[in-house]
């Protein structure tokens, strides 16, 4: 018999509000079908609103994990449109910065992996290790989560000799925890025979599906915005793709640990060569009519900023699609044919961040080619109206006992 | 003398429920988990994450409520049993951040929940939120 449960949207498995509807037959999952809007805030909305400076720490807060991430892809795109050649120094700092953030959400990503397949002490291990990382970025930026690193033509901060001396002391101790993790990964029967084969995502349905990051490269694609479409200072640096070719969760796993290896040796690298000379240069407050198109890799997968200008110091249009986002279709795919107590698992396995992918899309009429501009007062009485057809009263649920 | 011991073990081990209510960048979310782990640790204090709101006594708000979420919120908000205490933990929570003009935010949970502690930061370090946590249970004593 086929019946349906409901799951979230305030739920232990799920540290943020998403709704997933499921049908089952005894435990198997025949369909599932994901509800999102629960965090959605506006943020395309807000951004038409201010300044091309104010939408840094806007973009900033459309995730409190890859904060750094929607920066650098507003702040990179902005500068092209500006025709603006940002300082080289300042380039490095600012993949430093990206690479490091790549580590505490991978660490952060493999804690709660192992939380979700019942390894707790896993969980407390990786996260005590986080904390390394978060000192060092709390060192160089002076903040623990918004970095607020990135400015127009470079970064806010330099990095001196004793913060880069820090920084190469701290990563020998990751290392060694990394090696640790990854022999752990590989090697530990019960947590191995948790994770694999437990939400299979075949290299064909990865490719239709459009999966993106650790998603795709786990099963068994090299694709990575870094390689494919080299961005800031990525051209130079020798770095290999992490891929597997399990496609399941362990692969996921796996791909984290030996990007997690190879962002090391990419900290090292830039520590290493950081050229001499000004970290930021003076940047124009108007941006010329254009239109760009911002790609880069988040821990999560490709990101992508869509800015559109108008002369003035404000956006005319701010897109974004988080890598989450892009792979709701893929998780959908991977939980069908599944268990129902591997749902945490497999919708931990897409790290997915929420409030990054709670975009408003406006559908238009196809066949009469309509197109709708909805100005901010009028989205405002949408939400209002939709918000007052919610009887509360009604709603109230009578203590079944 | 059985409420003593009741008031006592409240005091002593609140029961923490961890509600996401919406609108916000999920950062003081895993600074919450950051203050359980190991280096803050609030579980010193007594203090437990739950699952569910019927066994929780705080509640650890994150976030501006969106519309959407408004009528979770209140019901999560309605299963808590009595007494209970709300924390608005965050910028967002206090009143809206950023994201303070949207239209599908509420400018704080103040404006929904009656509030008995409020950490500022955006987001907060988790030394904030063991201060807020402590200060609350001594003003419970």
């Amino acid at each position: 018999m086929e019946y349906k449960v409901s799951l979230g949207p305030q739920h232990p498995a799920l540290h943020e509000a998403v709704s997933l509807r499921m049908t089952l037959d005894g435990e198997v999952i025949r369909d599932a079908d994901l509800k999102l809007g629960y965090s959605h805030r506006g943020i395309e909305k807000l951004a038409e609103e201010r300044s091309y400076i104010q939408n840094i720490y806007l973009t900033e807060r459309i995730c409190g994990i890859c904060s750094h991430s929607h920066t650098t892809c507003f702040t990179q795109g902005v500068e092209q449109l500006m025709e603006l050649v940002p300082a080289r120094r300042g380039l490095f700092i600012r993949t430093l910065i990206a690479e490091l953030e790549r580590v505490h959400s991978h660490l952060l990503w493999l804690g709660v992996a192992g939380q979700e397949a019942g390894f707790e002490s896993f969980f407390m291990y990786t996260w005590r290790d986080r904390e390394v990382v978060l000192d060092i970025l709390e060192w160089i930026s002076g903040n623990r989560v918004h970095y607020a690193m990135n400015i127009f033509g470079g970064v806010r901060r330099d990095i001196d000799e004793l913060q880069r001396k820090k920084i190469l002391d701290s990563l020998d101790l990751l290392k060694k925890r990394t090696d640790y993790y990854l022999n752990l990964a590989a090697s530990e029967p019960t947590f191995v025979g948790r994770l694999a084969g437990v939400g299979k995502l075949s290299r064909e349905d990865a490719i239709a599906l459009c999966a993106v990051g650790p998603t795709l490269r786990a099963s068994g694609i090299a694709s990575d915005v870094r390689k494919d479409d080299p961005y800031a200072v990525y051209g130079e640096i020798p770095f290999e793709v992490a891929t597997a070719d399990s496609c399941d969760v362990l692969g996921r796993a796996v791909v984290r640990v030996k990007e997690l290896i190879s962002s090391y040796a990419m900290i090292e690298f830039l520590l290493k060569n950081l050229p001499e000379g000004p970290f930021k240069v003076k940047a124009p407050r108007k941006v010329k009519p254009n239109e760009v198109y911002s790609r880069y890799e988040a821990p999560r997968g490709e990101n992508v900023h869509y800015i559109k200008s108008n002369g003035s110091d404000k956006p005319e249009r701010l897109k974004v699609r988080a890598p989450t986002l892009a792979n709701y279709p893929a998780t959908i795919a991977m939980l069908k044919k599944g268990f129902i107590a591997d749902i945490p698992l497999i919708f931990a396995a897409i790290d997915p961040c929420i409030c990054c992918a709670e975009r408003l899309v406006q559908l238009d009429d196809a066949r009469r080619g309509d197109s709708r501009v909805l100005s901010f007062s009028q989205l405002r009485s949408m939400a209002n109206e939709r918000a007052k057809k919610i009887d509360f009263k009604k709603r109230k649920i009578a203590w079944p006992f | 003398m059985i409420e003593r011991l009741v008031h006592w073990s409240r005091v002593k081990s609140p029961w923490v429920l961890h509600l996401n209510a919406g609108g916000g960048c999920n950062g003081c979310d895993i600074e919450i988990l950051a203050a359980l782990m190991p280096r803050f640790d609030l579980e010193r204090f007594g203090v437990q994450l739950k699952g569910t709101p019927r066994h929780a006594d705080v509640m650890i708000c994150t976030g501006a409520i969106t519309l959407q979420n408004r009528d979770r919120v209140l019901r999560i908000y309605e299963q808590v049993p009595d007494p209970k205490f709300v924390v608005a933990a965050g910028a967002c929570a206090m009143a809206g951040c950023v994201y303070r003009g949207s239209y599908h935010t509420l400018v704080g949970i103040d404006q929904l929940l009656p509030v008995n502690a409020y950490v500022p930061g955006c987001p907060f370090r988790p030394a904030a939120l063991i201060d807020a946590v402590v200060k609350l249970l001594n003003s419970v004593k």
